[in-house]
């Protein structure tokens, strides 16, 4: 086993499809939560092996998404300024801002650099003394450990000039928001599974008990996702409402001990805005008192700063699932990779990025279901 | 961005949060933190993101998505080695 060929066999695919088949009675609707879990889907056209019956609605796990509009814009006026080198995952370089990307303002002359980790950026400020170097730590859980081990080096090797643009999110809260929207319809959750490798499921059993749902936890690989789809409709067809992992390879119910540790030392959990969405409660991270010598909006006074996203983008209606891309009046016209509106148009994990690049030339049959590899 | 892939524990060195491996992806060889799996060994596989190990792969759980179709009837004719390529 290497354990991602295998989870991507035709036969196995196959009789999967025919095990949900034979199983579905009902219509029924599943949320996946993640970005990259709709990035298999579309690219390899699991909604459309499905039943007629079973719809999969994307749901809002896109870090690079749910970024709201005044972090971005924080991240170009702190890019913009001199002195600075600012790191980021390259996915967010296009995400646009109220005026402009990360992209314009490296064009512009800023120095912007993508880094692969974290870790990249801590070095570069060790490297670069006489610079201020920012990391924009965004994403959900899954990279919280990674983004807090950043902080608690800089802090045990003494940087003095480096920050991190926190903009992390959480998963559950998002869940409750969708579950409790008066015209939610969703029935059933594809949990996302490395966001539970980290954290562990228990946070979502008093969940799917108190909305009568329930949650797979489930990887991202087409067999994967085929699996995590025929054990949430049997769930949904026998009447059941449990947490069921088909993760396992990766998840344990506890979740990475080590990790959820580090990541409780360097964040506290705070109320957060999601683009699109709006403000959620108890949503977010951001740096404890401990290491909040680390936070950039401190640091180049942005703090205060906000701003209005553009009313055309129905970027929140797509990530909780109540519009698909198409269904968007902008949608591959005003609105397209080169020039999104809303940055589930930039992201490669995006639903609008991924509905564009793999439906939009289609002409009756599959695109992309034989190439390999994710992005 | 929650993108993680598994790859195989070529060699190990370091203690704790400084514990770092050479991690084969398909033969693509990059350095990986160990630090949140202290529990990962040489030749095992890890599940990473962003730089750091965030699980190491059950196999014998890996395998129940294949002894599902097993336990249905479904997979008389699949080869699990067929993935090996």
């Amino acid at each position: 086993m290497k354990y991602v060929e295998e989870y991507r066999d035709p036969v196995a695919a196959q009789h999967y499809t025919d095990a949900i088949a034979r199983t579905v009675t009902r219509p029924w609707t599943l949320m996946e939560i993640c970005g990259g879990q709709t990035h298999t889907i579309v690219k390899y056209g699991i909604d459309e092996l499905l039943p007629r019956k079973v719809t999969l609605v994307h749901g809002p796990g896109c870090p690079v998404c749910v970024t709201p509009l005044e972090l971005i814009d924080k991240a170009l006026q702190i890019a913009a300024q001199p002195g600075v080198i600012f790191c980021s995952f390259g996915d967010m370089l296009r995400v646009p801002g109220s005026s402009g990307d990360l992209f314009s303002v490296k064009a512009a002359g800023a120095d912007v650099r993508i880094v692969y980790s974290p870790t990249d950026a801590v070095r570069i400020a060790a490297q670069n003394p006489d610079k201020q170097v920012v990391f924009f730590a965004v994403g959900f859980e899954t990279t919280a450990p990674a983004n807090a081990m950043s902080v608690f080096q800089a802090k045990q090797i003494g940087l003095k000039n480096y920050s991190v643009l926190v903009s992390h999110v959480l998963v559950p809260p998002a869940m409750e928001v969708i579950l409790g929207s008066h015209n939610n319809h969703v029935q059933g959750f594809l949990a996302a599974g490395h966001v539970c490798t980290v954290m562990g499921y228990e946070e979502y059993e008093p969940i799917a008990t108190k909305y009568k749902v329930p949650i797979v936890v489930t990887g991202f690989e087409p067999l994967d996702l085929l699996q995590g789809i025929y054990m949430c409709v049997a769930q949904l067809e026998e009447g059941r409402y449990e947490v069921e992992n088909q993760y396992a390879r990766s998840v344990r119910r506890e979740g990475n001990i080590p990790a959820q540790q580090l990541v409780a030392k360097v964040f506290r959990v705070v109320h957060r805005k999601w683009r699109g969405v709006g403000e959620i409660s108890q949503s977010g991270l951001a740096l404890t008192p401990q290491y909040a010598e680390f936070d950039a909006e401190a640091r180049f006074g942005v703090s205060g700063y906000t701003a209005e996203e553009d009313p055309e983008c129905i970027s929140g209606l797509v990530m909780q699932g109540a519009k698909k891309p198409e269904e968007c009046t902008a949608y591959g016209k005003r609105c397209t990779p080169d020039h999104p509106l809303g940055a589930p148009m930039v992201s490669s994990e995006g639903a609008c990025a991924a509905y564009y690049r793999y439906r939009r030339l289609r002409t009756g049959e599959k695109v992309g279901a034989g190439s390999q590899g994710r992005d | 961005m929650c993108l993680a892939v598994p790859g195989k524990i070529l060699s190990i060195q370091g203690d704790d949060f400084a514990r770092m491996a050479r991690v084969s992806f398909g033969g693509i060889v990059k350095q990986v933190s160990l630090a949140y799996v202290p529990e990962a060994h040489e030749g095992e596989y890890v599940i990473v993101h962003v730089g750091f190990a965030i699980s190491l792969v059950d196999e014998a759980e890996a395998l129940r998505t294949f002894e599902v179709l097993k336990q249905m009837g479904e997979l008389e004719e699949l080869d699990l080695k067929a993935g090996e390529a």
